[in-house]
């Protein structure tokens, strides 16, 4: 990307990628994908890393359900006990419910995030998701593929690739939880 | 230093109702006479000046409760430590317990601890025999022989006479050698495995609490004895306001009872022992304000004769424990006469008084011929400069205890000086 | 969000939002207890010794599976302190430990008060698993998530707590730790068991344990300790059993929905019949289940996250 754009999004301080519309249509696009790939809905399970991943999920469960006609299970897999920076955070950070619906054994899980960073959280899920049991697949669905991989993972639901800098943060909110829904580049530490 | 003068200092001597300026002669170890500041030196050459301007010139301090472990526990104080820890608080006379291993309930031992301190004790030292042969509480001990050998009062000291029918026959044996009989007065059945006082506070930390009741009940049935036997009793270290009343209404009959109370007992309550301090351990121990204001009253009216230290060193071997295994006592020589200066500034007593409760009431209690500066008294004077500010610090303790409830406190009023029989033998720097 | 202390030491010291967020993060653990693969790798490479100078099996045991399913390495220790070496000081002991690195001391003694002087000498965190009759945070913890999930909530709930308060570190944990939440506590006994000025703490005092039982909605029941009695407070089990005991005919007074929690272990026909204790009021077996998870959740809060320097 040119150096102008980035003064440019310096001195906006804030760039929307993604508003309310734009958010809805791209989970239509992965539900969509996600039908496609696995051939049709059955065996299907969807779980969302907390906090946004898990409203993600509930959406991305809506639309499929708009499509198919059918409900498949959809619940959540908080990560926090298997991240590999635990030992390091002076705060211990809350920890989520674990709500896994059904026997994980068997099933196609569709991994649900919002933003896809370093590739450590998911990491960690999929490592607590095996401690579940025996899935026969596993596939990751992000709004957002921000770049800078720290493990080898690769989604396979992509709603947008964004280059970032790693001097900015992608913020996603959700109505749901924030009152809002957008996606947004913002200077890292503006927020939080 | 065949003859000193001490010019220019406030010289209280409560025996003699002194208060003011003057210049003290000190010839061959005894008071030789007491002039008025500001005269001109006696003309002789030979007098050793000392200015002791802004100080305070007292009779050596008395403390008939001190603990001095020699012989057997030398690990936690020696006659050496112990009397070098009284000279820098200001005591020239020391009271030591029998309580020591061997027990001292023979002449022997009597005559060990007095040669002891004869060679290298700093200050006077009165010996207290066993009430009590070895303080088992089982046989009265020989108190003639005892007493021949230089031993001023028998006490069982931190281990009450349980038997009520043999404290009868000690208070009654001990008045034909006038002897006052010293009483640890606990009763270890109510005691029970109480390590602290009984209140919201063992409650809270979950420890086992002693009753006020278990040191009154024992007072009570001192108080009765001493009265059947027409004994000569001295009830050490009260703690509550129950035995200040027992003890005045004795008083108030005529009975030969004397009393003392503990510096500590006058200043710190239960909420000493939160965190599990165990230099807040004692027998008997820390009480609550209630106690500390009826004590304060005796302590000022005279139901309470005087104040001694009961001056316990331990080693951290006994100290460093869980609290329910570590050793009772603390020590008490070196803070003694700021914790008493603290009383009068705090408006409970005058200074007069004060200084009367460490040296002639506690040489009455014992009847010792100290505690006065009258003219042919032996020269024993303590010098304290009244207004040092001073940090407690134990590892700077002569005494080989650390074991003080005082750690840090900020104190006022430090000896500068003190004198036995006309010689220096502590000097502060 | 995290504790203020390295140590937990009492419920005395821990603050209401504390207590919320020790409940709430047991709740979150409870669920790995049953899942296939009971363990978590959370406290992988961490070092937790459990030093019990006083026989127990349940808590022991608790502490060692919690630890075990955060895959911390838990080492125990069994010692009594009657044959702790005579010479050696609390310091020296504590120095020792130090000296092997653990990341957390799990400290059960008989001496009120142990765990305060260890936790001030080292480094480490010092869970308090029991001291004397002091406090024994992690059971007062535990029931209150217990009654939490069977209730719904603490605040305003009567709870009252039966048998030998005076040695009882159970009953001073709950005491403080259902008070800061709100609930309202009575203590149940004869007053050889109650300890002097209890209700400094904030309860009130029963002598008698069918008016005290009348409406509320917890009991907790205490287990007789015969041996830590010097001189018994009680003439006889038989007697105390049937004044103080909890059978099904004075539990006919308590309200149908009360729940009933004892700390284990039970005498069985002593304290409670088995009727009762077995019965569709007790939460006994919960609170073991529970235990685990709070367990977990102390662990969690205390050494989960980067170890302070200095």
């Amino acid at each position: 990307m040119p150096v102008q754009v980035w003064r440019y999004f310096f001195a906006m301080k804030k760039k929307t990628i993604l508003d309310e519309k734009g958010i809805e249509r791209t989970l239509s696009r992965i539900a969509h994908e996600i039908i496609e790939r696995n051939k049709g809905s059955e065996n299907l399970v969807i779980l969302g890393i907390p906090t946004r991943g898990v409203n993600l999920a509930r959406k991305l469960e809506g639309k499929v359900a708009d499509i198919e006609g059918v409900h498949v299970p959809v619940g959540s897999v908080d990560a926090t006990l298997y991240r590999d920076d635990i030992a390091l955070k002076e705060d211990q950070p809350t920890l989520k419910r674990m709500d896994i619906p059904i026997p994980v054994d068997g099933k196609n899980i569709v991994l649900v995030d919002d933003v896809l960073f370093t590739g450590r959280t998911i990491r960690a899920a999929m490592n607590a998701l095996m401690d579940f049991g025996r899935p026969r697949l596993i596939q990751l669905a992000v709004l957002i593929d921000r770049g800078h991989r720290e493990l080898p993972i690769k989604a396979d639901y992509i709603g947008k690739s964004i280059p970032t800098s790693l001097k900015e943060d992608v913020k996603v909110s959700l109505k749901e939880t924030d009152g809002v829904s957008e996606v947004v580049v913002i200077p890292a530490g503006e927020d939080n | 230093m065949k003859r000193l003068v001490i010019k220019n200092g406030r010289v209280i001597d409560p025996s003699g109702g002194l208060d003011g300026l003057y210049d003290l002669y000190i010839y061959e170890g005894k008071v030789a006479s007491l002039r008025p500041s500001g005269g001109s030196l006696e003309a002789d050459e030979d007098w050793d000046v000392l200015d002791a301007k802004k100080m305070l010139v007292l009779p050596g301090l008395i403390d008939i409760h001190t603990h001095l472990r020699d012989p057997g526990y030398e690990y936690k104080e020696t006659i050496a430590t112990g009397t070098m820890a009284a000279a820098a608080g200001g005591f020239t006379s020391i009271v030591c317990m029998a309580n020591t291993n061997p027990v001292n309930d023979n002449g022997s031992v009597t005559r060990y601890i007095l040669n002891r301190a004869s060679e290298v004790g700093k200050v006077n030292v009165f010996p207290v025999g066993a009430a009590t042969r070895g303080l088992n509480g089982e046989m009265i001990s020989e108190m003639g022989e005892l007493r021949d050998s230089g031993c001023v009062a028998v006490s069982d000291d931190g281990m009450p006479i349980i038997d009520g029918g043999l404290m009868r026959k000690v208070l009654e044996y001990s008045s034909v050698f006038d002897m006052p009989v010293i009483s640890h007065c606990e009763d270890p059945c109510i005691v029970s495995d109480g390590v602290m006082n009984e209140g919201s506070t063992s409650t809270r930390l979950g420890l086992k609490g002693i009753p006020r009741a278990a040191e009154e009940a024992m007072v009570a049935r001192d108080i009765v004895l001493a009265e059947l036997t027409r004994g000569r009793l001295h009830i050490a270290h009260i703690s509550t306001r129950g035995s200040v009343e027992l003890v005045r209404t004795a008083k108030d009959k005529g009975l030969s009872i004397t009393t003392e109370v503990t510096p500590h007992h006058c200043t710190l309550t239960d909420d000493s022992v939160v965190g599990y301090n165990t230099n807040a351990k004692m027998n008997p121990p820390l009480r609550d304000e209630d106690d500390i204001e009826a004590i304060l009253q005796g302590l000022k009216d005279k139901t309470i004769d005087c104040i001694a230290t009961d001056h316990a060193p331990h080693s951290s071997i006994e100290k460093d424990l869980e609290f329910d295994r570590a050793a009772n006592g603390v020590v008490g020589l070196e803070t003694a006469l700021s914790l008493t200066l603290r009383l009068v500034d705090r408006g409970f007593l005058g200074l007069s008084e004060a200084i009367e409760r460490v040296t002639v009431g506690p040489a009455t209690v014992l009847g010792l011929e100290k505690g006065t500066l009258k003219v042919g008294a032996d020269a024993d004077i303590t010098i304290v400069d009244k207004d040092r500010e001073w940090i407690v610090d134990s590892n700077l303790f002569f005494s080989k205890g650390r074991n003080t409830p005082f750690e840090g406190w900020s104190m006022k009023g430090k000896v500068v000086k003190t004198i036995v029989k006309g010689k220096v033998v502590y000097s502060e720097e | 969000m995290r504790l203020k202390s390295k140590d937990l030491i009492s419920t005395e010291d821990l603050s209401r939002d504390e207590i919320e967020l020790l409940i709430s993060t047991a709740e979150s653990f409870k669920e790995i207890s049953e899942r296939d693969i009971k363990k978590v790798p959370t406290l992988r490479g961490r070092t937790i010794i459990n030093l019990f100078y006083e026989s127990s099996t349940r808590t022991r045991t608790s502490f060692e599976i919690a630890a075990k399913r955060m895959s911390a390495d838990a080492i125990n220790i069994s010692t009594s302190s009657s044959s702790v070496v005579k010479g050696e000081t609390l310091r020296d002991t504590a120095k020792n430990l130090e000296a092997m690195n653990p990341d957390c001391l799990v400290v059960r003694h008989s001496s009120s008060g142990t765990p305060n002087i260890l936790a001030k000498y080292l480094r480490c965190s010092v869970i308090n698993a029991g001291d004397g009759a002091h406090e024994h945070p992690s059971q007062a913890l535990l029931d209150l998530f217990t009654v939490r999930e069977a209730k719904g909530r603490i605040e305003g709930l009567k709870v009252a707590i039966v048998g030998d308060i005076t040695n009882s570190r159970v009953a001073r944990s709950n005491i403080h730790a259902l008070g800061k939440m709100g609930a309202e506590v009575r203590v149940v006994g004869p007053p050889t068991m109650i300890p002097m000025d209890i209700d400094s703490m904030g309860c009130s005092v029963f002598h008698d344990l069918k008016d005290a039982i009348v409406d509320v909605d917890v009991i907790i029941m205490l287990r007789i300790q015969m041996e830590r009695q010097k001189a018994p407070s009680f003439p006889s089990v038989r007697e105390y059993s049937a004044l103080y005991g909890l059978d099904g005919k004075k539990l006919e007074k308590a309200p149908k929905d009360v729940v009933i929690l004892h700390p284990g272990p039970i005498n069985r026909g002593v304290e409670i019949t088995p009727e009762v204790a077995d019965g569709p009021c007790s939460l006994i077996l919960d609170q073991v289940k529970n235990g685990i998870a709070m367990r977990m959740a102390i662990f969690y809060l205390l050494i989960g996250g980067a170890r302070e320097e200095g």
